[in-house]
């Protein structure tokens, strides 16, 4: 996995709420037995039309916003435990989803795939929606370090596991972690009394 | 101080605690289907780690496959890539599968529990957030992502953070023609789509101990639809009684000597849960879905609302116009032209019981295509025992064979753009059932009797 460190980007506003994995990455689209190439159909049914053209009026046709800073409504990732969603957000150029809630399974696959879900209050999403409106070129900055996230004058801080912080800044992941651990695995598997 | 259901079964399986508050947690059966599972075994394969528990895991293709002439060669090339690639991985890796044909064939979530994998006090995931659906026996079960399958499948565990604990509460009789599925979904219309984030659920009282197991994993299996990771039911003698001889559930000695560890898995007395709700049988209605997310839903005799609790006017109104309604609109005497029934909610034997017995001497309506897709080979075969496809051809309605059909928009099985469809499955989110596709959810009973009526009916007229 790729180091994560900070973000400096302007900010792609979808303000909508409850945008669950089915929209992110529709199922028909999970069909491939590798992981790249799913930032292409990302909002598929979203962004394009029935016959392959883009609809303008989504906010990812739309060349005013750019950026790869994804700034979305509450309960973002909600539905099904596709980590195709997390794949899709992060080969389309993401590197950071902002919002007031997510859902956990999206939450977990995010961080397994140094895409970092970064949540803010209801009232922070509010003023960073209104000021990547009103001026796209607003640049928004996403320390993990720190933890904080900021733009204008205004910042926030954000929660991140400990463990799962370090991972992201060092580049690890669980499984690195778990293999590591056999021995205890087993020691575990031989003493507790599971059937 | 007690400890809840959820805390007896998650601290036997702490292999080890780490900083951040993460456990270690063993899991001691790993359900594996084709279209999250390729690229774990690729994650293992390019690292060249083994599998370091194969015996601990099971397969079956169900997402990807046809729910007709399963005999056959599967069409598209893609989906038949798909399935192929999980039948050379569990190959090569010596992986118990059990692919198109085979007796245990299944939605993965249907099999579990039909062929005694299943079991009380057991750690159970899937690549998939349906696997709530166990809990249902009063195992932790819950649903992963694909770098998780990849964890599991190198370690046998997971590195988890311990979530919060929620009961939920009937107690009462629940009224003629109200279904497991009526249950849940009125649960989830009050905690919201977004309700359960962050906990897991037990799920108490006395109208839920008088459910069939089948009933209970309706319930548990849309845990998800609120959020909640995962939900589950303290086992009990109607527990007991449905593990009993299956396939691989202990037998003889060894059954006896798991039911005495089965009967300490309850909540302690004294047990404190992070958050209570307490609902009344009584209150609960025949139940349908008008939105966009589960969390959307109403008695079926209500109109819509005009807005929803403290959700954006926005997205409700976005959600309204992608169904075609309007806020305030009566659902009744709204003609429907598709009715699916199956899905890992409502596939089991009971459920299609449930359809046969209302649908016995009539017909559905010209106007309606009704698609009835069983859980699994097993139950597929039982209904046929039974006589149930008979009863169900002379009705108009179309047996398929097992699989997840038009639950997801993925197969062959699909909702045509624009289309109402009336379904037992668990999500009505856009394009679910097939791009535009329309998706109101209900029961089995409520699913039924809307394909012979062919328009959206207040239910309690119409029962036998
Ligand atoms: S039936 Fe539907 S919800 Fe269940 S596992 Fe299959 S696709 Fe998922």
């Amino acid at each position: 996995m790729e180091k994560f460190d900070k973000v400096i980007s302007t900010a792609v506003p979808l303000p909508n709420e409850d945008i669950d994995t089915d929209q992110i990455i529709p199922a028909r689209f999970l069909k491939a037995t590798s992981k790249e190439g799913f930032g292409e159909n990302l909002f598929r049914d979203w962004r394009f039309d029935k016959d392959n053209s883009a609809k303008k009026d989504f906010v990812l046709n739309d060349s005013t916003y750019s950026g790869s800073i994804l700034v979305a409504g509450r309960n973002f990732g909600c539905g099904s435990s596709r980590e195709h969603a997390a794949w899709a957000l992060a080969d389309y150029g993401f590197k950071v989803v902002v919002s007031s809630f997510f859902a956990d399974i999206f939450k977990g696959n995010a961080l397994n795939n140094g895409l970092l879900p970064v949540q803010v209050s209801d009232a922070f999403l509010a003023k960073l929606i209104g000021a990547i409106q009103t001026d796209p070129s607003t640049d928004c900055t996403v320390d993990l370090n720190d933890q904080t996230i900021s733009f204008d004058d205004h910042q926030e801080h954000f929660e991140v596991n400990s463990y799962k912080k370090e991972c992201l800044l060092n580049g690890y992941d669980d499984i690195d972690y778990l293999v590591s651990i056999k021995d205890k695995i087993t020691a575990f598997e031989r003493e507790a009394i599971t059937i | 101080m007690g400890k809840t259901l959820f805390d007896k079964v998650w601290d036997a399986h702490i292999v080890h605690q780490i900083e951040g508050g993460l456990d270690v947690l063993y899991i001691d059966r790993h359900l594996i289907h084709e279209v999250t599972s390729p690229q774990a075994f690729e994650e293992l394969k390019e690292r060249d780690l083994p599998l370091f528990r194969k015996e601990k895991m099971v397969a079956t293709p169900d997402h990807n496959i046809p729910t007709k002439n399963q005999h056959l060669p599967i069409k598209d090339a893609l989906s038949k890539h798909q399935v192929d690639t999980l039948l050379k991985n569990c190959e090569e890796q010596g992986v118990e599968l059990y692919g198109l044909g085979h007796p245990f064939q299944g939605i993965v979530h249907v099999i579990g529990p039909e062929l005694g994998i299943t079991l009380p006090g057991r750690t159970m995931v899937c690549g998939d957030s349906h696997t709530s659906t166990h809990g249902a026996f009063g195992a932790i079960a819950f649903g992963i992502g694909t770098s998780q399958v990849a964890q599991v499948m190198a370690s046998q565990c997971l590195l988890q953070a311990k979530p919060k604990t929620m009961r939920i509460t009937i107690n009462g009789e629940l009224k003629q023609g109200v279904l497991a599925k009526d249950v849940i979904l009125y649960i989830i219309s009050k905690l919201t789509a977004a309700g359960g984030t962050g906990y897991f659920v037990e799920y108490a009282g006395s109208a839920i101990e008088a459910l069939s197991m089948e009933a209970r994993m309706t319930i548990c299996n849309m845990s998800i639809e609120m959020g909640a990771r995962g939900g589950m039911i303290a086992p009990d003698q109607v527990t007991f009684d449905y593990i009993k001889g299956r396939e691989f559930a202990p037998k003889g000695e060894e059954f006896e000597k798991a039911l005495d560890f089965w009967r300490t898995l309850y909540s302690d007395q004294e047990a404190v849960f992070d958050k209570e709700y307490n609902f009344s049988a009584e209150d609960i209605a025949p139940m349908i879905t008008y939105g966009t997310n589960p969390g959307m839903g109403i008695k079926i005799t209500e109109n819509v609302p005009q807005h929803l609790g403290n959700g954006s006017q926005d997205s409700f109104l976005k959600s309204l116009s992608y169904m075609g309604l309007e806020p305030g609109e009566s659902l009744l005497g709204k003609e429907i032209n598709h009715v699916f029934i199956g899905s890992c909610t409502n596939s089991r034997i009971e459920d299609l019981r449930i359809v046969a017995d209302y649908v016995k001497g009539k017909r559905k309506a010209k106007h309606v295509s009704a698609m009835i897709v069983p859980g699994s080979k097993q139950v597929e075969t039982q209904a046929k025992a039974e006589g149930l496809d008979q009863v169900l051809a002379a009705a108009g309605f179309e047996l398929r064979e097992p699989g997840c059909s038009a639950c997801l928009g993925m197969n062959e099985d699909k909702v045509p753009a624009g289309a109402y469809c009336v379904s037992t499955s668990n999500r009505n989110f856009e394009g679910r059932q097939g791009p535009g596709a329309r998706t109101l959810l209900a029961s089995p009973l409520v699913a039924a009797i809307t394909a012979v009526e062919g328009k959206i009916v207040d239910i309690t007229a119409h029962l036998n």
